[in-house]
């Protein structure tokens, strides 16, 4: 029976192909291989395309969804990666880390029979399709003047998703924009954090060239607060200002041993391997040192990266997560839990770390921890974990990666005079990322603590209108 | 890109860099330094500023070859490009009227002391510099010490210039003679600075040591770079590289300076012998 004779409502979602097992834990590239044509198209058609497409309103960016996914049912791939891009810039990087399961998939209608259209699939096939079989368009644009007819110049302070979508509309509008960005590297955690499994970097430097075609500029190696500060920044005739630094500084545990050889922070790790790229070590010249054991603390998704990344590499025989509540507490996506899972790596749940445990060189050797249970539900709603008396026992590793988290970075912040924060040390920000300086905007994971690209991206759009108005505004 | 002006060898193993990097010279002070990836596979390496220039928008390192980044870079000639410097990072050092200041430089610490001796002897203070070496081989920037300090003290630990022994010989000898002393600072290698502080914590000077803790980013992000500070956790590159010398924990640090040594030898062997395929394809 071909799908065309059952019903749309009953047609199955269309798996999308991915790298066996045994073989992506030795490789370090894309598991889900993506749909082909006919895949998509097939995906596509089990659209009911709605009257009322709840799918838009859960997408943080409200592509026109509906839109596109007829598009690509009707073969159009060009207007569907056209209908896309009208509101997001970044579609190859969504279609792939986007958490679709609580946003458009989770509003799709058609997750009432737990069968939502693949919308971060047929995404990232218009993307993908999109850089393999056309010339990408560059638009005409026409440059903005001030009254003297020079061009009017918009600084962006780092190049993350925030950064690299702010830039793009601003350039779009006109403005000559130039990103300053403190690493070598233009793309932020899409670069340094997020693995290149998960995310090739040759999509974010699709992107970045992009950028460049459009006109932005990129000033790598320049950390603002250091490099330059805001001020010099006016000085050097920038009329405004977009801060899209991420969240940034590493949270410890704050338990014994921490600074021992073989404990690294979830950003050193991700950075020494994906960014400088350890895993080619000693062709490349950074160096990433794990023994044969890793622990891993935390179960959300940098937690999954880093343990992935970790079993992937080479002498590595055992991969541990540790988190101290149960399964349904885990913060990380469901489908990259069960793809650590299958990857072998092993979950201590209901487990807590008290100490790490050196050996007579200063390098770890083991990790105590502690049993812990369920109480009452505590104010962020889940249940409170409660360590479970005389239950400590030793896990031997060498080495431990805290995935805790991050904290706000000071590093800018502390230097900008009348810059308004919030208690966590946060830029704050009002419905337009105007900060408490005119002329100063800020958006991504620097005003709402770490969050998602597709929500750096949106704050990022929002700011660049509010720039362009406030040039307007001016009258500059 | 960034263009090596000029290169002079001071020493065995220790050159002298002039790299035309003008969004360093910007805003750098006394204290601050720079991150350098030599080439596109290379790894993230701190280096003080030595000088700078800022109408020419060049900064000047001096460094040690000791592992594949520095002698990679020893390698790169007049004309040759860095693949990247960002900077400066740090705080820079704290410029007052303190006095009497003793400043104590070891081995390539002598390039980081340089600097901050010009600033307060600028400043006003009395600046007398101890300078040690292992030789008089490896002697570097005596006369330019001497410029910017009311008088220089050397030590080579064989006796072959100035006096045999130790930095903190030579600071001991102060203090016995009475010298009035208002604040010491040391830069150099960890096992001297933390001499240095046991010394002077004995007689109750304030001490200010620059430590050199593993580094890749220098901005926060990481915190590879973190040493104990008085029992607490710190981040070298944005918290310092300057601390109280009697409240940070040397041992620990000595330790985790120690962690890619083996690494190291891996990285320098694989260097070699790319080389020599290199050397023998020609
Ligand atoms: C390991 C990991 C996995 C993740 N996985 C996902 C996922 O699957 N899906 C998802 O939606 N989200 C994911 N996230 C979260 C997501 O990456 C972030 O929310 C998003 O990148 C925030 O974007 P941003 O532009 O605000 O900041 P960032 O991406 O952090 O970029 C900030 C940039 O600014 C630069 N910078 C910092 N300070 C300065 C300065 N002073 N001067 C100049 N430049 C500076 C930084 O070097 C960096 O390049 C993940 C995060 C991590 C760490
Ligand atoms: C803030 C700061 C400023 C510095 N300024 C200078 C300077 O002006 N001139 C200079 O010559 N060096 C300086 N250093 C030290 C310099 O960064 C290291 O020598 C360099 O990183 C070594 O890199 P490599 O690849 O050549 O050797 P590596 O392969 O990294 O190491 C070779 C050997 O040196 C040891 N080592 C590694 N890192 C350091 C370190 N940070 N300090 C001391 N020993 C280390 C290793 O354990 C190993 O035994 C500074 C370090 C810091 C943190
Ligand atoms: S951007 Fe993200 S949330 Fe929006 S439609 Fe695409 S995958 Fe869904
Ligand atoms: S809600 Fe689901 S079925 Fe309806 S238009 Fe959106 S994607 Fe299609
Ligand atoms: S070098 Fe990364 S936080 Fe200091």
């Amino acid at each position: 029976m071909t799908q065309d004779n059952i019903p749309k409502v009953k047609r199955q979602r269309i798996k999308m192909q991915e790298q066996d097992v045994n073989e992506r834990i030795k490789n370090f590239l894309e598991v889900p291989l993506g749909y082909t044509e006919e895949e998509a198209v097939k995906e596509a058609e089990r659209c009911l395309q709605c009257k009322d497409p709840k799918c838009i309103s859960g997408c943080p960016v409200n592509i026109n969804i509906k839109e596109f996914i007829f598009k690509i049912s009707k073969k159009d791939f060009e207007g569907a990666i056209d209908t896309i891009k009208n509101d997001n810039s970044l579609p190859a990087v969504c279609g792939r880390v986007c958490p679709q399961e609580e946003q458009c998939e989770a509003a799709c209608v058609m997750q009432k029979t737990k069968n939502p259209i693949n919308i971060g699939g047929l995404e990232r096939f218009a993307a993908d399709n999109e850089a393999k079989n056309f010339e990408i368009k560059i638009p005409v644009i026409e440059k903005k003047l001030d009254k003297n007819g020079n061009p009017i110049k918009i600084a962006i302070i780092g190049s993350g998703p925030a950064g690299l979508t702010c830039a793009g509309d601003l350039a779009k509008k006109g403005y000559e924009t130039v990103i300053y960005e403190a690493l070598h590297i233009p793309g932020g955690v899409l670069v340094y954090g997020i693995p290149e499994f998960r995310l090739p970097k040759i999509i974010v430097n699709r992107e970045v060239e992009y950028l460049k075609k459009l006109g932005v500029r990129f000033e790598l190696n320049c950390v603002i607060g250091k490099t330059f500060t805001i001020d010099d920044l006016f000085k050097m005739e920038y009329k405004a200002i977009f801060i899209g630094v991420g969240a940034g500084t590493p949270v410890f545990l704050g338990i014994p041993g921490e600074n021992l050889k073989g404990v690294y922070s979830a950003n050193e790790f991700l950075t020494r391997v994906n960014a400088m790229k350890a895993f080619l070590f000693p062709e490349y010249d950074t160096p990433v040192k794990l023994g044969e054991k890793v622990a891993i603390i935390g179960a959300g998704n940098v937690a999954m990266d880093a343990a992935r990344w970790a079993r992937r590499l080479k002498g590595i025989k055992e991969v541990h997560i540790i988190y101290r509540r149960s399964e349904s507490e885990m913060p990380a996506r469901i489908e990259e839990i069960k793809r650590a899972k299958e990857e072998g790596i092993i979950f201590n749940l209901l487990t807590n770390p008290v100490e790490i445990i050196g050996n007579q060189h200063g390098w770890v050797k083991a990790i105590k921890c502690i049993k812990m249970e369920l109480g009452e539900p505590d104010s962020s709603g889940r249940r409170r974990p409660i360590p479970i008396k005389g239950s400590e026992f030793i896990i031997e590793v060498d080495t431990v990666i805290p995935a805790l988290g991050t904290k706000a970075n000071k590093l800018l912040t502390s230097d900008v005079k009348n810059l308004k924060l919030n208690k966590w040390g946060y830029i704050e920000v009002d419905e337009n990322c105007a900060t408490s300086i005119p002329g100063v905007f800020a958006g991504g994971d620097i005003t709402t603590g770490s969050a998602t690209v597709i929500a750096a991206m949106g704050a990022a759009r929002r700011a660049a209108n509010a720039i362009d108005q406030y040039i307007k505004d001016k009258e500059i | 890109m960034y263009e090596i002006m000029g290169k002079k060898e001071l020493a065995k193993d220790i050159k002298f860099m002039a790299v035309k990097a003008p969004h360093i010279t910007y805003n750098a002070k006394a204290g601050n330094f720079i991150v350098i990836i030599v080439d596109e596979k290379g790894e993230r390496i701190p280096l003080t500023i030595y000088d700078w220039d800022q109408e020419k928008g060049i900064v000047y390192i001096v460094f040690m070859e000791v592992g594949t980044s520095t002698k990679k870079l020893g390698q790169l000639n007049k004309g040759d490009y860095l693949y990247a410097i960002a900077g400066p990072f740090g705080n820079s050092f704290h410029i007052e009227k303190y006095g009497n200041v003793v400043i104590i430089g070891g081995g390539v610490g002598t390039p980081a002391i340089f600097p901050i001796a010009r600033e307060l002897k600028k400043a006003g203070n009395k600046v007398i510099s101890i300078v040690g070496f292992r030789t008089k081989e490896l002697l570097i920037l005596k006369n330019e010490m001497e410029t910017v300090s009311d008088n220089v003290l050397i030590a080579t630990n064989d006796g072959t210039f100035g006096k045999k022994g130790l930095v903190t010989d030579i600071l001991q000898d102060l203090i016995n003679k009475g010298e009035k002393i208002d604040l010491v600072i040391a830069i150099g290698p960890v096992v001297m600075m933390k001499a240095v502080s046991d010394l002077t914590k004995k007689y109750n000077l304030k001490t200010i040591v620059s430590l050199n803790a593993m580094m890749i980013d220098a901005t926060g992000m990481c915190g590879v770079c973190r040493v104990s500070v008085g029992g607490e956790t710190k981040f070298s590159c944005v918290d310092g590289p300057d601390f109280d010398g009697h409240l940070v924990d040397f041992d620990e640090l000595m330790i985790r300076l120690s962690a890619y040594k083996d690494k190291e030898e891996e990285s320098l062997h694989y260097c070699r012998l790319n080389k020599k395929i290199k050397d023998e394809l020609k």
